[in-house]
């Protein structure tokens, strides 16, 4: 390692690139840690995203008008505003409204940080999203499908789970990839409100190194890098998820 | 919730129908259909396309809920907003044109499926038993396919183990053979009569005339949401009576 920190030094003095996440130790952890908060960030609302999804779709075809009407308006607030409008909201509206807990030292403290925010807002950014990408797929398996579990004693419920989202599953795993991908950049907004993921922690760097082009470099790549593994990992899904004769 | 009534003996019919009517908007489709079928009878349900057939079978099993007009499955009356759907389900079984699958499952987990989650059975028993119903479909090697895998016939072979793994007393075949190939209709109603000959109660819809002719032991013409004809095949195919009846077998024989 010693060898790649000394290389960058020499390159630094050599050409004038001023790679310091890698020879700086601060620096370096800086971005380690703005690395894997962008991936910790990512992970929490890719999963908390699809579990909204999968209940919005599923309240979508509820009974209750009142559930239907209430997951449309969630849809087309999400869907109609954009992101960092939206965390906005979120973080000084909503966050100046709720309660304050005293923190050791007696001082008054936000109920929910900007991390806890930033979670919240991307999840149903992305969630609205997800429940659309879901019913695309919920409508794909057909009645005749529910019916044959219907005839077996399943409850909707049953239906729902052991069929027919399996099925959707399949269907919209394309498009839900896409809205993954979105989502995974999206991350990149939590830097308006401070969340210390890898935009935030780059900009520290710039402004401390004056080193602007070598970290915007670095985090295209190390953007193309994150995409890369989910879109990846999504494939490898997609494709052991495939069935044979089914959808193609 | 109507639960098994604990009054019938099996000496009453296992499914009474009384003046069964149903309309889809404006249309009509059953105009007060009647039949009592005893345990172990098998009927077939024949008529032009529109008569509703379909609509009078998927109302025994609550698929379709009448508008008036009463069916007792072992007493169990279906037309009831308490009705309890499981308990009915169980008794009857139903197969359909179209198979209906489940496609993310191999042909053993949809036989095994049904009793493992909704009568929550014990898994070994289940698998014991949805073995050898597919035995019993002759699908034996077949056990791993998806049903993407496997031809009409076969599919629909999965779909009626399938059916019996729930151990009806009653089974309702939907135009079960329309959808297949000429070739494969034959391996389907080999596997149905097979199960006729065993004494399970059975109302097939069907326009296998031959085939309604060799195992049914009551036929009955529909047209037009009534039935306007029914007898035992000997003399169903021969003295038709009524001019309708007349004339579909004339276009159909």
């Amino acid at each position: 390692m010693e060898a790649v920190y000394e290389w960058a030094r020499v390159l630094y003095q050599d050409t004038g690139i001023n790679l310091t996440f890698i020879y700086d130790s601060y620096d370096r952890n800086r971005l380690i840690d703005g690395f894997l908060m962008t991936v910790w960030l990512s992970v929490i609302c890719l999963g908390l995203s699809v579990a909204i999804g999968v209940v919005g779709a599923w309240a979508q075809g509820a009974r209750s008008a009142i559930l239907r009407r209430c997951v449309a308006g969630y849809i087309e607030f999400f869907r109609n505003t954009p992101p960092l409008v939206q965390l906005y909201f979120f973080y000084f509206a909503l966050g100046s409204i709720m309660p304050t807990t005293t923190n050791r030292f007696g001082l008054p403290e936000p109920l929910l940080d900007n991390f806890a925010w930033a979670v919240i807002s991307l999840s149903f950014f992305a969630g609205a999203f997800n429940v659309e990408i879901f019913r695309s797929g919920i409508e794909a398996v057909p009645e005749s499908t529910k019916e044959a579990a219907e005839a077996l004693g399943y409850t909707r419920l049953q239906t729902y789970l052991e069929i027919v989202l399996p099925l959707a599953f399949r269907v919209c795993l394309p498009s839900l990839n896409n809205n993954l991908v979105n989502l995974v950049k999206t991350t990149t907004l939590a830097y308006a409100i401070a969340v210390p993921e890898m935009l935030y922690q780059a900009n520290q760097i710039w402004s401390d190194s004056v080193n602007v082009p070598e970290m915007m470099t670095f985090l295209l790549i190390a953007y193309v890098f994150l995409v890369g593994v989910l879109v990846w990992g999504m494939h490898r899904w997609e494709r052991s998820m495939r069935l044979p004769g089914f959808g193609s | 919730m109507t639960s098994p009534d604990p009054t019938w003996t099996p000496d009453q019919p296992i499914i009474q129908c009384r003046d069964v009517h149903k309309s889809f908007g404006q249309l009509e489709v059953l105009k007060g259909i009647s039949m009592d079928l005893m345990k172990g009878d098998v009927v077939c349900v024949i008529g032009p396309s529109g008569s509703g057939k379909s609509t009078f079978i998927r109302c025994i099993n609550a698929l379709t809920p009448m508008d008036s007009g009463s069916i007792k499955v072992e007493g169990q009356e279906v037309n009831d907003p308490r009705l309890d759907k499981l308990a009915l389900r169980r008794k009857v079984g139903m197969v359909f044109q179209q198979y209906n699958l489940f496609p993310h499952k191999t042909a053993l987990e949809n036989v095994m499926m049904a009793p493992i989650k909704v009568l929550k059975e014990d898994k070994r028993q289940v698998e014991e038993r949805a073995r050898a119903l597919i035995r019993k479909v002759r699908l034996e090697g077949k056990e791993d396919s998806y049903p993407g895998e496997l031809s009409g016939g076969q599919q629909q072979r999965v779909a009626i183990a399938r059916s019996l793994a729930m151990r009806p007393d009653v089974m309702l075949f939907d135009e079960v053979t329309a959808a297949l190939d000429p070739e494969t209709v034959k391996e389907v109603l080999v596997t149905i009569r097979q199960l006729a000959e065993e004494g399970m109660t059975c109302i097939l819809v069907t326009h296998e005339m031959g085939f309604a002719r060799e195992v049914a032991g009551h036929i009955y013409f529909t047209d037009r949401g009534v039935i306007v004809e029914h007898g035992p095949p000997a003399t169903f195919f021969t003295e038709a009576k009524d001019p309708r009846t007349k004339e579909f077998l004339s276009q159909i024989l």
